[in-house]
């Protein structure tokens, strides 16, 4: 201690003048702050400082995946189904992009301790295309949820106040019921569901509403679905289905006995969501528009933490090209090094908790 | 000028080489450098645990095991991050300190949500859905 109190002393003796001009530019190295006393003191308080703000990063997702915790405990048959809208793919790649640009960071901290510019430059800037490459897939992946409308709030299908601004299929104007009809030409318009509605039509039902659809506001003022012809179709989540098909175990069947074979992977997919909603309890449908709300509000608040990460190392770039850092002074470097390990660090347990419900 | 590289400890020396009150007026070089064998080895058991959590996916061991099992390996994945990507193995315990216990805040929260939650879900009721006849 009385070491520290001799530093102060010598240094305060230097100085002279309190107000002197030279009071920012003296006895200290040109990093140091003159309220440190040595850069290790400077570098730690740092250090320190930004774990304190870490932690309240940590705390702020902690809210989300708490709302997610609580979601998927009461709801879990709704995650197995709506997980089925993200990629795997696409999670695990953009995963081991973050994971790469981790240790690019990782390693450009090196570079900077141990004064390498010329290769601390290279990594912060593969570091930063890893941010430009995790966004764009993000885009990439947020871009066809838009275009299948499971998008946010009323713009998702699955939503209560869902309009339907974006259907490929419309009721057509001159048909009075509300509930969404693919019947006749329109029936053979729609590429996916003509082979399966034929089919369907083919099987008959029991005469007995789906209750499944959404979207379909219904006008009591209008003619029941039951009125209508047996080739009706009602729209209800991916595809369409079969308003007579029956409730019960009949309907939970009837999906399956519906894929015509030697239909293309991704029709037969959609017939497996088809069956797979089918057998969702009717009250749990409501609901599968919260797990998109989670899947962006979780997604989106992480990748606004990418996106400031980049800012941050490209500014630490440009100041890494000017040759600024090396052994006595790297800690930009580091802190935003620890920032960006943080944003891979929740990445982690977003990519298993959304993308892979097993 | 000091070599930095000699502040790194051989594996095994601890992680208190740096702590404490020790190298407060010290050389600035004194820097503790993570060797580049911790650095790539930790980023390929990251890659590992990757493929390894997209497979165990596949497998079914019953609902909830895959869930303990999925989040098993996240938190090894961020364990490892933590301790040699962010450097906490070397750091000032006191900055472990301050993740753990913002972990302990997040857990305490999620917790007891999670068995507040419970307690409504015996009451929770299916809405009762009109049929549009």
């Amino acid at each position: 201690m009385s070491e520290l109190v001799d530093k102060q002393r010598a240094a305060v003796a230097e100085m002279g003048d309190t107000f002197s001009p030279k009071r920012d530019h003296h006895v200290h190295p040109p990093h140091l702050a003159h309220h440190f006393d040595t850069p290790e003191q400077q570098f730690s308080s740092g250090k320190l400082g930004m774990w304190a703000f870490l932690a309240t990063e940590l705390l702020m997702f902690g809210g989300l995946f708490c709302a997610y915790g609580v979601y998927r405990h009461n709801h879990p048959e709704v995650f197995m189904y709506a997980h089925h809208y993200l990629s795997t793919f696409w999670g695990a790649v953009n995963t081991v992009i973050l994971i790469s640009s981790s240790f690019t960071m990782a390693w450009g901290v090196r570079c900077a301790q141990l004064g390498e510019t010329r290769k601390l430059v290279i990594l912060l800037a593969l570091t930063l295309l890893g941010g430009f490459g995790f966004m764009i897939i993000k885009g990439i992946e947020y871009a066809e949820k838009y275009q299948h409308d499971v998008w946010i709030g009323a713009g998702n299908m699955y939503h209560k106040n869902y309009h339907g601004d974006h259907l490929p299929q419309e009721p057509p104007a001159n048909q009075p019921d509300p509930t969404m009809d693919l019947s006749g030409q329109r029936a053979e318009g729609e590429p996916f569901a003509s082979p399966a509605a034929e089919a369907r039509g083919a099987v008959g039902g029991a005469g007995m509403a789906f209750e499944a659809g959404r979207p379909v506001p219904h006008d009591p003022n209008l003619p029941s679905p039951a009125a209508e012809g047996p080739q009706r179709l009602r729209r209800f989540g991916p595809e369409w289905i079969d308003p007579h098909a029956g409730t019960g175990d009949e309907a939970r069947i009837r999906p399956t006995q519906v894929i015509p074979a030697g239909l293309a992977p991704d029709v037969v997919h959609q017939h497996e969501m088809e069956l797979a909603y089918a057998q969702l309890p009717e009250f749990e449908r409501d609901r599968i528009s919260t797990f998109f709300s989670i899947y962006f509000v979780m997604t989106g608040l992480h990748g606004i933490h990418v996106l400031v990460g980049m800012g941050l190392i490209a500014w630490v770039l440009f100041r890494a090209w000017g040759g600024e850092f090396g052994p006595a002074y790297f800690a930009p470097v580091d802190l935003v090094g620890l920032y960006w390990h943080l944003v891979d660090l929740i990445w982690i347990f977003l990519f298993p908790l959304l993308y892979l419900i097993h | 000028m000091a070599d930095p590289i000699q502040a790194v400890p051989t594996p095994g020396s601890g992680a208190h080489a740096h702590g404490g009150e020790s190298h407060i007026a010290s050389d600035p070089h004194h820097v503790h450098v993570v060797p580049m064998k911790i650095l790539v080895g930790v980023f390929a058991l990251l890659l590992v645990l990757t493929v390894l959590t997209v497979a165990v996916t596949m497998v079914d061991f019953g609902r909830t095991a895959n869930v303990w099992l999925a989040l098993g390996i996240a938190v090894a994945k961020a364990a490892a991050v933590a301790l040699y990507f962010m450097h906490l193995r070397w750091d000032s315990p006191f900055n472990g300190l301050i993740l753990i216990s913002a972990l302990f805040f997040v857990a305490l929260f999620i917790g007891v949500v999670v068995l507040d939650a419970k307690e409504y879900y015996i009451n929770y009721q299916p809405p009762i859905t009109q049929s549009p006849q």
